[in-house]
């Protein structure tokens, strides 16, 4: 049996942050009526002409820095001729030879807490296309529909070395990236809204060889889910190409996640020859250095730091780390968190355990948390002062989660403190002792596990408020007979 | 009064000698009259002109007017006028009317300028006879039976024709500078960047130039001061100082260093047309210029160079004529495809076509190194040698075309005879150079033109060696007969 080794590439659009497009003053916002957010020059009206943005380009240069890439002095903008109904100019503007970002590299943290080097190859500035809608979307008629919006909209198109081995691999690298253009706040990263695509490059070779077998490019995947799935399909179905004796062709496919399979769109004989040449309306773009030092100026600190940090200062796992660090929010949250309560392993554990969960059920971002950074680490001083035990501070965090209030407040309106009166525990378990014998004797019998069923009778008895190591400590004395 | 200069003309309305109004009126009914015989306007839109001149005496009378106030011009088919088709000589435009004005267009109007309508020319600039336009070849004024020469032959005949007072003009490898000597008008083309390109529909992008044509290199500064400064909207346009042109008019010529070109002068140049700019290099030399023999070594790769590069940046300029969103579409398409393919086939005509396909194959894998990668090595050697010869000389001085006005349809059926028509305007254009056509001693009653090229954003000298030899000489007075 052959072993093959997969072998992928991403190339991903991230849509900038930007007010206006690329070439035009028009908004970029997303969900506007069809139409109404294209000027002239993104209907590619004759005799308009391009105006670069020099925000796209300041977003465009934070990334290179944050990869640590040379950010080219002086770069090309190149036309991308293909007919499209929505490509209005009938090129793309776009840039081929001499891109903005040169090569750089990123971390990927695996499954087994591993940290694997990606190479980036480049980055590069592009305008987007419009969206066509077929008949489907427009009540029938044999009708297909234009919607020009999207034209013009400012892309990144990162494009990675062929240094995945895996599905997994490949989405953690998505995700990194998702990640890190988010992090330097260059886009918001919306993969429903189509701010952030990725397109994959996938081969397979026998395990061993150096040369690498033909590739086909699956386009326009636009979840992390997707990515994994199609890169699963497409790796198995060339795999089965091969062992029955068929050769893969080179082509563009698309991704059905709804009959989870990868299509052919076009071969390589079908492809377009884009007829590449430089844009003879935009001048090479050369930057100052003052232009880069002032783009580059208030970058964060970016997340590969903060993550060996987090381990360093704040004693956490690699894994740990990583997934306080998944978001620049969600590292800043963390750390407020630490900085109120100086607990960094409590901390970390609400924040990826209750806190992280809750998120996910609700499907809303930590900036968007009903519990505060102020809140959590409020709950977690209770915890510490022994006000509550561990069980009842989910409770607490439940309750705080619903919108009632801080943790104190939650904790006074529902009587949650814990008892640690004895005088109060101490006649409670003598009474709870004297109506159960038999437990008793099986109990002074050896049978040491029946110790728990009176935990759970207190427990039970003080609806949970009573302190748990209290509780141990008076039942042993109690069953022992000890007064 | 269609024979006096721009500046006169300006003095006279201001002094209420008559208004713009009757100015207006007057030339209206000369293109009413003489142009059916020339073709040379596309549109004329008289109730606009009208509605522009009452505007311009009130300001005048108010005191408000600007430079050009009341001035009936004409602007070349191609730049975009809000409200006034702008068809580019195309059946691909025939019914577009665009949502903004040209920056040209903004400026002139801004200058208080007044528009009698569009000029013919060329399909889409692409043509040196006027004939490829879809409204009809454009006949010269000097003998109908002939070409204007083109692209912006209708603009260089109406002017040569006094249906306007001046014209606006685009120059691509030649487009303003050959119909002037064909039309016996003063045509100049001013440094790349100088004008902007916003509004104006683009042929090849990096060689593009707005510029003016009209009847003295005096009125032609008249119009130029007010067309030409950076504008943001066009990323090429020159964030440069501009000289006034009319106050430099009247610069000194003495110890001006002129060169010929020995290249301009060789085989394909028509004797006569030679022998008439000798004459004018000539009357220079005694107005107190220095003429001595120069040599651009790598001129004779203009056209070559040009034919790939033109329709390299044309064939991708033009993929928006795609019949989705405006524009020509042809009846009934089955599918995208045939949306795409009868479009195009129905809206271009054969020379549109033809650019686009030897552009198409230039910039194709595999060809790209060859062609378009090798053009424009050989084009930063034309200006190479451009940029040495400056260093002897002030201005480079020869033939703007290499024979008079031809008879219509003598070079129809051969194209690279037609394209050889631009063989001196084009390294201009490849260059980026500002360059100029003046009117010199006609050859059989047909107007010959002596081109002037300068180095970048010296339009001002250009001007006033045109003015110099225009004080004394009188060649650019000459109106066609039934014209005057």
């Amino acid at each position: 049996m052959m072993q093959w080794e997969t072998v992928i590439g991403l190339e991903i659009h991230t849509q900038l942050a930007t007010r206006s497009k690329i070439f035009s003053g028009a908004p970029t916002a997303f969900g506007a009526e069809p139409n109404t957010q294209a000027c002239a020059i993104d209907l590619g009206l004759p005799g308009v002409l391009p105006v670069l943005n020099a925000e796209a380009v300041r977003l465009a240069v934070r990334f290179g820095k944050a990869i640590g890439a040379e950010i080219a002095r002086r770069s090309i903008f190149a036309r991308k001729n293909y007919f499209y109904p929505d490509l209005p100019k009938g090129y793309q503007i776009s840039q081929y030879e001499l891109p903005i970002v040169g090569e750089g590299r990123v971390e990927i943290v695996l499954d087994d807490a591993t940290v694997k080097s990606v190479g980036v190859t480049r980055a590069h500035l592009e305008e987007d296309a419009g969206k066509s809608l077929h008949d489907d979307k427009l009540g029938g008629g044999g009708y297909s529909g234009i919607d020009l919006n999207r034209a013009g909209t400012p892309l990144l198109e990162i494009v990675s070395e062929p240094d995945m081995r895996s599905p997994k691999e490949a989405v953690a690298y998505a995700r990194k990236i998702h990640q890190l253009v988010r992090w330097i706040g260059i886009s918001d990263g919306n993969m429903q809204e189509g701010s952030f695509r990725v397109d994959a490059n996938v081969s397979v070779r026998p395990r061993g060889q150096t040369l690498f077998g033909t590739r086909t490019e699956i386009k326009n995947l636009n979840s992390f889910r997707f990515i994994e799935r199609a890169i699963q399909f497409e790796v198995e179905r060339q795999i089965d190409v091969i062992e029955g004796g068929g050769t893969v062709v080179q082509e563009t496919r698309l991704y059905d996640p709804e009959r989870d399979e990868t299509r052919s769109m076009r071969s390589k004989e079908e492809a377009n020859d884009y007829r590449y040449f430089p844009d003879p309306d935009l001048l090479p773009l050369e930057l100052d250095v003052a232009f880069i030092v002032d783009a580059v100026a208030d970058l964060p600190e970016l997340p590969d730091a903060r993550r060996e940090r987090f381990h360093i200062q704040h004693g956490l796992g690699e894994y740990d780390a990583s997934l306080l660090t998944g978001s620049r929010d969600l590292a800043d949250y963390f750390e407020a968190v630490v900085a109120a309560t100086g607990e960094p392993k409590l901390a970390a554990n609400w924040v990826n355990g209750e806190l992280a969960a809750a998120l996910n059920r609700a499907d809303v971002e930590i900036a968007q948390s009903p519990v505060s950074a102020a809140m959590l680490a409020g709950l977690i001083r209770r915890i510490l002062d022994q006000t509550i035990s561990g069980k009842l501070a989910k409770q607490v965090f439940e309750a705080m989660w619903a919108g009632a209030g801080d943790a104190d407040q939650v904790i006074r309106a529902q009587g949650l403190r814990q008892i640690t009166d004895s005088g109060q525990l101490e006649p409670m378990i003598e009474a709870i002792i004297a109506a159960n014998p038999d437990q008793v004797s099986q109990y002074r019998a050896g049978k040491e596990k029946v110790f728990g069923f009176f935990v759970g009778q207190v427990m039970k008895e003080s609806k949970g408020k009573a302190n748990p190591r209290q509780v141990n400590e008076i039942l042993k004395r109690k069953l022992a007979g000890d007064p | 009064m269609q024979n006096k200069s721009i500046a006169e003309m300006a003095a006279d309305l201001r002094l209420r000698s008559y208004s713009s109004v009757e100015l207006t009126r007057h030339y209206l009914e000369r293109i009413a009259r003489l142009d059916p015989g020339l073709n040379s306007f596309i549109s004329v839109a008289a109730e606009p002109a009208l509605a522009a001149a009452e505007h311009a005496d009130r300001a005048i009378a108010a005191g408000t007017a600007g430079p050009l106030a009341g001035i009936p011009i004409a602007h070349k088919d191609i730049f975009c006028t809000s409200g006034l088709k702008t068809s580019c000589g195309s059946r691909m435009l025939d019914r577009f009317i665009a949502p903004y004005d040209a920056t040209v267009v903004e400026r002139l109007a801004a200058a208080g300028a007044v528009v009698l309508g569009k000029t013919n020319m060329d399909e889409f600039a692409m043509g040196s006879s006027n004939e490829t336009s879809y409204y009809g070849p454009v006949r010269n004024p000097w003998d109908p039976t002939r070409v204007p020469g083109g692209s912006s032959g209708g603009s260089a005949a109406a002017v040569a024709a006094r249906l306007c007072a001046a014209a606006t003009g685009t120059d691509t490898g030649g487009s303003i500078r050959q119909p002037a000597a064909l039309c016996g008008v003063t045509g100049i083309k001013p440094t790349y960047g100088r004008c902007s390109r916003w509004g104006m529909i683009a042929f090849a992008s990096s060689l593009d130039q707005a510029g003016v044509l009209a009847r003295s290199a005096a009125d032609a500064a008249c119009v130029l001061d007010e067309m030409a400064g950076f504008d943001p909207r066009d990323s090429t346009s020159a964030d440069v100082a501009v000289p006034d042109y009319v106050d430099s008019l009247d610069e000194e010529i003495a110890g001006l260093r002129i060169g010929l070109p020995k290249e301009y002068f060789g085989a394909g140049l028509d004797g006569r047309v030679a022998a008439s700019v000798h004459e004018a290099t000539k009357e220079l030399e005694r107005l107190g210029a220095d003429v001595r023999d120069i040599s651009l070594p790598n001129s004779p790769l203009s056209v070559p160079v040009y034919y790939v590069v033109a329709p390299a940046e044309c064939s991708s300029n033009l993929a928006r004529f795609d019949g989705v969103r405006y524009g020509h579409r042809c009846e009934d398409p089955r599918d995208l495809e045939d949306l795409y393919k009868r479009s195009r086939a129905e809206g271009f005509g054969a020379e549109v076509q033809r650019r686009i396909m030897i552009g198409t194959y230039v910039l194709s894998a595999g060809y790209y190194d060859a062609y378009y990668l090798k053009a424009q090595k050989i084009r930063h050697l034309i200006a190479d040698d451009f940029q040495r010869a400056f260093e002897e000389v002030d201005v480079i001085m020869g033939p703007t075309a290499p024979t008079t006005a031809f008879p219509l349809g003598a070079k129809m059926d051969d194209p690279v005879a037609m394209y050889l028509n631009d063989i001196y305007t084009i390294a201009t254009n490849l260059a980026g150079l500002p360059g100029m056509s003046i009117p010199v001693a006609p050859v059989d009653g047909l107007p010959v033109g002596l081109q002037l090229i300068g180095n970048y954003f010296q339009e001002a000298r250009l001007l006033s060696v045109a003015h110099r030899f225009q004080r004394a000489t009188h060649w650019h007075l000459a109106a066609p007969e039934g014209f005057q």
